[in-house]
């Protein structure tokens, strides 16, 4: 399949939407996006488009699921119909379930689960339009969601995945180089504390290319992560901003 | 023992605010003797101590705490109330009836049905329990009538003012009174539905400005304009008439 389509790098080292190796796509972050939701965030990675709403802490129900020592984390990754160019099916996939359990443990870290026992926070990420690399723009989105519903948190959680392109190890892969190319690593990074929550790998790497992914998809982690703290603060500088 | 922000700076969860001797103080946590933010909001030093005044969070229950509640469920014994917070409240029935309670007897939709709104206080509440209501106060009950209005329960403080100056301030230049919930709800009673208007517009304005400086001048200047936009106009409704 990958020798019918042309080269996903050119002569130049650009990629096939004009980026350099190292380069992440535009991201368009918005936080409190849902006027109805405890807290909202809003991500275009690209050609991405992604909602993530939280609602809680709240009481939980089914009331037996409840944990007498930490409160319960509920997520649901789902992609709209429409999001993809063949219609979805609604209902939940395989993989759906998969990335909702993964996103989950990638945003468990961050929070203060301990200090609120017996409740749960709800997490439903929307995926409208899907083009590689959603979960995660998905767990970018959600940690700046739980930040916004005024969750403690530890770090915020920042999530880039680098991979291998036509035997070049590249960051923050779109749809076509992820189904062409022969690996995907994707990383989530709680930066100021330097410790990752997330790290799959899916395809052959040898053992200094998955060292090379790592470190560039680190790199992208810290460069998303200066992106979601700036758009968190922005929301409240415009308050600020009436004072004076 | 550097601290990375000043005083009443905007600060992210994970924002290295201190390194040192200091101590985590609220919406902070320590790691590695390192201050960290845990939530979105305004940094405060108090000696040693790092606060993060929040900007947005949810009601944590307080033994003592004044709240306003709506009834969502009438129970054999009780009613669960929702407090605005993770967890429900609990109010008995021999706390509201005090006198002895029989099941069979007192039908308790009667005296609190669902959707009903009750001013309470916290007197009991653990990690392990849900917060116990009394209403066996002067002051507590079921609200009868007048506004209720819902803020973020971090700007409670803000709202009252220092020693209560901005919301006496409120009380008198509106005439209206008010009751103010420790989770977020604020209950305005006025002899007229202007007046409590009046007030409810003052409040949300606090709301939004709660981090700013000289707000409570600024607030009374508001309302006394409102009051005289408001006489303006009745004085031209009621001319025609004479």
């Amino acid at each position: 399949m990958s020798q019918k389509l042309e080269k996903l790098i050119d002569k130049k080292g650009l990629r096939l939407d004009g980026r350099k190796l190292d380069e992440l796509r535009s991201i368009k972050i918005e936080v409190g996006a849902l006027s109805n939701a405890d807290g909202s965030a809003y991500i275009q990675q690209g050609k991405n488009k992604i909602l993530a709403a939280v609602y809680g802490p709240k009481e939980l129900h089914p009331k037996h699921l409840a944990l007498p020592d930490r409160m319960v984390l509920r997520c649901r990754y789902h992609m709209a119909p429409f999001s993809v160019q063949e219609r979805k099916s609604p209902a939940p996939s395989r993989r759906e379930i998969e990335l909702s359990k993964v996103i989950r443990e990638a945003l468990e870290p961050s929070i203060f689960i301990e200090y609120y026992p017996r409740t749960s926070i709800d997490l439903f990420i929307e995926v409208l339009q899907a083009d590689g690399g959603t979960r995660c723009a998905s767990i970018t989105a959600a940690s700046l969601a739980l930040a916004d519903a005024g969750i403690p948190m530890r770090d915020l959680v920042a999530s880039c995945a680098a991979g291998k392109v036509d035997d070049t190890i590249v960051l923050d892969l779109m749809d076509t180089e992820d189904k062409v190319g022969t690996a995907d690593v994707p990383v989530a990074l709680m930066p100021n504390l330097n410790a990752i929550t997330l790290l799959q790998m899916d395809g052959i790497l040898t053992l200094e290319e998955f060292e090379k992914a790592v470190n560039l998809a680190l790199e992208g982690c810290r460069k998303i992560y200066t992106m979601q703290k700036e758009t968190l603060k922005a929301k409240y500088i415009g308050v600020k901003e009436v004072e004076e | 023992m550097p601290t990375f922000f000043e005083r009443r700076q905007l600060v992210t969860p994970g924002d290295l605010i201190a390194e040192g001797e200091y101590i985590a103080g609220e919406n902070a946590y320590k790691e590695d003797n390192k201050i960290y933010a845990s939530r979105v909001g305004l940094v405060e030093y108090e000696n040693k101590r790092v606060n993060v005044v929040a900007l947005k969070a949810f009601y944590i229950p307080k033994v003592g705490d004044t709240v306003i509640g709506t009834v969502i469920e009438v129970g054999f014994n009780g009613w669960m109330v929702d407090i605005h917070s993770p967890y429900l409240a609990i109010l008995r029935a021999s706390d509201v009836l005090s006198r002895p309670f029989k099941p069979q007897r007192d039908d308790l939709s009667e005296v609190l049905n669902v959707g009903d709104l009750v001013i309470a206080k916290i007197v009991a509440y653990d990690r392990a329990h849900d917060p116990q209501l009394t209403v066996g106060e002067p002051g507590l009950g079921k609200i009868t009538r007048g506004q209720v209005i819902k803020i973020t329960p971090t700007k409670i403080p803000r709202l009252i003012g220092r020693k209560g100056s901005m919301i006496s301030m409120i009380k008198q230049e509106t005439g209206c009174h008010i009751i103010i919930g420790h989770n977020g709800i604020v209950l305005i009673t006025g002899k007229r539905l202007e007046d409590e208007q009046l007030a409810m517009m003052a409040i949300h304005k606090i709301e939004e400005e709660s981090h700013t400086t000289g707000l409570t001048d600024r607030i009374a200047q508001l309302i006394k304009k409102e009051k005289e936009k408001a006489k303006q106009k009745e004085e031209i409704k009621s001319e025609p008439k004479t």
